[in-house]
């Protein structure tokens, strides 16, 4: 009994610190105190400025459309390659798939550096080439990694019955293989989106100088001291805080549930 | 047969394609400006002397040591907190774990850089801003890199078979004794892939070092932003990357977690 009330008081106390930051900001942005401490009594003021700020709005349109095009771009070019791995020779596929470990081991930092001094070899340093880009080498090896483990639970005879039954290569490949491993292609972009909207220092490396995501504003915010001026970066990040808890529970609840239902 | 085998092989090319220029090159361009400087004519010659500089300069060195102290206190933090949670979590009978799971390693999903904001709002509150650098970093790094340390632990311990902890009990281990003999050797690869997800970030991810301590703590990765964006020393800052992808090779040989460990901590079974 002792050793269940101690369990649930760890668990509790570690959940505060977890939540106690992003609680405080939720709970300050119902007021339009400039500092977080002041309670000037209860306002949607700072959602109304956040909405009409023509600045964080083009911000967060820049994040969102960001992580779409590198999580669809990696999807493509990584559910492609992790298909060639898996049908290609170990020859060859150890060597790719080894390469393809590196920005997941490396340190993101020196893949920042890397590529910053790749693109400015060639003149394309700080476009929305190598940006984009540089997204893709952050997301694409998660979505090998995703989709591989999919390949290898497929039957592999259900490919040879689609061949011999009359289907082309192609066709055999869009409906016969890619509806097996789509689970694993889903996962894959969804990771990819979180990885992208989730980057700073890629980003700060790659972007065009007159770019800017919701993390690199925000960063240069806090270095030049204009957060605490603009109240509504509040607004913002409590309700980016409680879209993403709510869009993570029910996508991971309701997967979950449709596993449990499928057993 | 063998054309059909081959189309589907060439689906590999692009992305072989994508990692040679966008993966291997850079990396061998870093190689490139680590030992070369810019001789008296502005001419790239070759040289050990940022190698030289790096070890001979008492500032450099201090900033390594103390970021791996940073680093090794965060990551120790998260075990000593993971642990116990993650055990909790992994051997507890409660119907809806996997929803108890989710709250603790929701952070993975939302804006780091928000949330280390946030933190700093809080710690400015309780006065800890501004005060304590060195505190607020490691709480940082703790706050943000925990959810990294619990998820491998908890799918280690939950796989783990309980037959092999009743036998010992059964054979008159007690309590402890099962603990240090049986759960936690079986439970290694988990501890393994939370202190490699945690390790080198901390000594890396200087966003949360400089936004905790307003930006007068200096660690390791962010002495590579600084010779790239401050003082425009390519060929420094790639020598600095070059230390840092040895000591990365160094813990990924001592932790033997060149496997895919580090995926698995990433969750990409999760969505």
């Amino acid at each position: 009994m002792v050793k269940k009330i101690l369990s649930i008081a760890f668990c509790v106390l570690v959940l505060l610190f977890i939540y106690s930051p992003i609680l405080l900001l939720v709970v300050y942005s119902f007021t339009d105190a400039t500092v977080i401490g002041q309670w000037t009594g209860f306002s949607f003021k700072l959602y109304a400025d956040l909405f009409r700020d023509s600045e964080i709005m083009e911000i967060l349109f820049n994040t969102i459309w960001l992580a779409l095009v590198a999580a669809a771009l990696s999807t493509i070019l990584g559910t492609a390659g992790a298909i060639g791995i898996f049908y290609s020779k170990k020859k060859f596929a150890a060597p790719v798939k080894g390469v393809s470990q590196i920005p997941v081991i490396n340190a993101e930092i020196v893949t920042a550096i890397s590529l910053a001094l790749l693109f400015s070899m060639v003149a394309l340093y700080r476009t929305y080439f190598s940006l984009i880009v540089g997204h893709m080498v952050l997301c694409t090896p998660f979505v090998v990694l995703s989709v591989l483990p999919k390949l290898k639970q497929m039957d592999p005879n259900v490919y040879e019955a689609a061949l011999d039954l009359g289907a082309s290569p192609s066709k055999a490949l869009f409906k016969v293989v890619i509806p097996q491993i789509f689970s694993g292609i889903l996962a894959g972009f969804m990771l990819s989106i979180t990885l992208s909207l989730d980057d700073y220092i890629i980003t700060a490396f790659t972007k065009p100088r007159t770019f800017d995501t919701i993390s690199t504003y925000v960063y240069n915010a806090v270095k030049n001291g204009t957060n605490s001026s603009t109240p509504a970066l509040r607004a913002l990040s409590a309700l980016i805080f409680v879209v993403m808890i709510a869009a993570v529970l029910v996508f991971n609840l309701r997967a979950r549930k449709s596993k449990e239902e499928r057993k | 047969m063998t054309k059909l085998h081959f189309s589907r092989k060439q689906l590999c090319i692009p992305y072989a394609l994508f990692l040679v220029l966008f993966v291997v090159l850079p990396m061998l361009l870093i190689l490139f400006y680590a030992f070369t400087g810019e001789g008296e004519n502005g001419n790239l010659v070759f040289t050990f002397g940022n190698f030289i500089d790096f070890f001979t300069s008492a500032a450099k060195l201090g900033t390594l040591l103390m970021s791996v102290t940073i680093a090794i206190i965060s990551t120790a933090i998260c075990l000593l907190i993971a642990y116990p949670l993650a055990y909790i979590l992994a051997r507890s009978h409660w119907k809806r774990k996997y929803v108890l799971l989710m709250l603790f390693i929701m952070p993975m999903w939302i804006n780091f850089v928000l949330r280390i904001t946030a933190l700093r709002e809080l710690l400015d509150l309780v006065g800890l801003l501004g005060t304590e650098n060195y505190l607020n970093t490691i709480i940082g790094m703790v706050y943000d890199f925990l959810p990294f340390m619990i998820l491998p632990l908890y799918t280690t311990l939950e796989k783990l078979d309980n037959s092999y902890m009743e036998a010992a009990a059964d054979l008159g281990g007690n309590k402890l004794t099962v603990f240090t003999k049986i759960t936690f050797p079986l439970s290694m690869p988990g501890v393994i892939s939370g202190i490699t997800m945690v390790f080198m970030p901390s000594m890396t991810n200087y966003v949360v070092s400089d936004t905790l301590s307003n930006f007068n703590i200096t660690i390791f990765g962010k002495l590579i932003d600084e010779y790239f964006t401050t003082f425009d020393n390519w060929h420094m800052g790639s020598m600095i990357s070059i230390i840092l992808l040895l000591i990365i090779f160094i813990t990924m040989i001592c932790t033997g977690g060149f496997k895919d460990s580090k995926t698995d901590a990433r969750g990409t079974n999760l969505w």
